[in-house]
This record gives C-alpha cells, structure tokens and sequence, in this order.
C-alpha cells in the first residue's frame, strides 16, 4: 500500500521533471534576439512560463519602469508601458501572475529599436505584472499590482 | 480576413516613435460564448515582426493575454524621416497581414 503510494508520487514528480526540461531544452541558451518558445505562452502558472523561458530566477531591478494603472475597470483592456533603463536591453517581457497563460508578449529589440514597449493586455484577477528584461545575457525583474475590478479573461 | 493595420511613425528628436495598431480579435480560447456556452475557439497573433528600411528592429512573441486589436507602441533610435517602416504579424490559424508606413 505504502510503496505502490511511493511509486506513484516518483512517478507524478518524474513527468513533471521531463516537461519542464523538454521546455527549456527549446530555448537555445546565449540567444540574444529571440522569442520566447510557444510553450511558455502556454505555461498555466508563472513559475512554468519563466522556466520555459529558460529564465528561472531573474534579479530583481529598479531600472525597469512599469506604467499601468494601479487600478483597471476593465480587465480587457490594461494598458502597459515598459522602459528599461538597463544598458543593452535586448528583449522585454510581459507577465501577468495570476492569468491563466501568465506569458502575454514578449518583444525582442535589434537595430537601434530601444528598451521600450507599450501594449494593451488583458486580466482575468488582481495581481501583479512583471516586466523581465534581457540585457547582455543576464535577466532582470520589477513588478507592479495592478487591481482589476471586471476581469477581461473571459469565462 | 484580416482588416487593415494603422502604422504611425513619427520623429522626436533623434528616436522614432512608431505606433501599430493591429486588427485582430485576440480570442484566448478560454472564453465561453454567452450565448451557446461553448468555448470560442482560439484565435490570436502569435508574432510580430517590425522592420526599418528592411533590417528587423523587433520581433514580438504573443499569446492570448493581449487585448483585441492589439496595440503596440516601440521606439527606434537613430531612424530617419522618410525611412520606411513595415510591420508584419501571423495569427495562430495561419493569417496574416502587412502594413508599410513611412516615418515622418
């Protein structure tokens, strides 16, 4: 009883391992303009979508600015504004924790294109949005509550 | 098939400020029709891709959280007036659409 209980769990935990490393084996380390694989996008929770990714644990920074509302009516439509103020920004990302796909867009900058970004996204809850910046191969983080009152997710 | 996009391109100083507005319902294929209480099928932008007089200066990667008729504003430095912009975008169903504009 006990070991078949065992046996299970091993086995629920070993799957979930092979996932996660299937999902970050198709994000090429060291790639510097790119966007993220489909499988983030389809990430149900935060932890999966950055894992996929290939960024698992960000630093947190104070020169990513984020310009949404503190309080959005309507979940729908979120407007978002993005600037990194870290030297050689290659790549931006949006992520809104408590969606259900977390990964919203990500934006890959070459050829003078700045560290700027601004988009309208969508939120089904309260929580936070966060900003994952790459610049010369190390990621940065910085996050900001967004309270919704009519979640735009639909459902 | 796809409605026309707006481009915007304008100098400030030495930086383009380029605005695209995209024609596109964005469904998430989460939501449930209100009527039929049958989910609505997926059907979003999955990639964006900005050039300036023909060299990439963005590539964007999207999935169902952006709003419908996404907007997308960027900044290119060291762009001219009369450089020509063209933006381009694909939808997970194999759709896509292309606008040119020129900064002014």
């Amino acid at each position: 009883m006990n070991s078949l209980r065992r046996n299970v769990l091993k086995g629920a935990a070993g799957a979930g391992t092979v996932a996660v490393a299937v999902a970050a084996g198709l994000l090429k380390p060291g790639q510097a303009f790119a966007v993220s694989p489909r499988t983030a996008f389809d990430a149900r929770s935060m932890a999966d979508a950055m894992s996929a990714m290939g960024i698992p644990s960000p630093t947190d920074s104070k020169d990513i600015t984020i310009k949404a509302p503190d309080i959005a009516e309507n979940g729908a439509v979120v407007p978002v504004e993005i600037t990194s103020g870290i030297a050689g920004t290659t790549a931006i990302a949006i992520l809104a924790e408590k969606n259900n796909t977390p990964l919203v867009a990500d934006f890959g900058f070459k050829g003078g294109a700045e560290g700027f970004v601004s988009t309208r996204i969508k939120m089904g809850a309260t929580s936070l949005v966060r900003a994952v910046v790459t610049a010369g191969g190390k990621t940065y983080v910085a996050a900001k509550e967004v309270k919704v009152t009519i979640g735009g997710c639909g459902g | 098939m796809a409605e026309p996009m707006r481009i915007r391109a304008t100098m400030q100083g030495d930086v383009a400020d380029i605005k695209v507005l995209m024609n596109h319902p964005m469904e998430t294929g989460l939501r449930k029709d209100a009527k039929t209480g049958q989910l609505v099928p997926a059907h979003y932008i999955t990639d964006v891709t900005a050039t300036l007089n023909g060299a990439t200066v963005l590539e964007a990667g999207m999935g169902g959280g952006v709003s419908r008729n996404p907007y997308l504003g960027f900044k290119v430095k060291g762009a001219k007036a009369g450089d020509k912009v063209t933006v381009n975008w694909n939808d997970n169903k194999g759709d896509k659409n292309s606008a040119e504009a020129t900064v002014g």
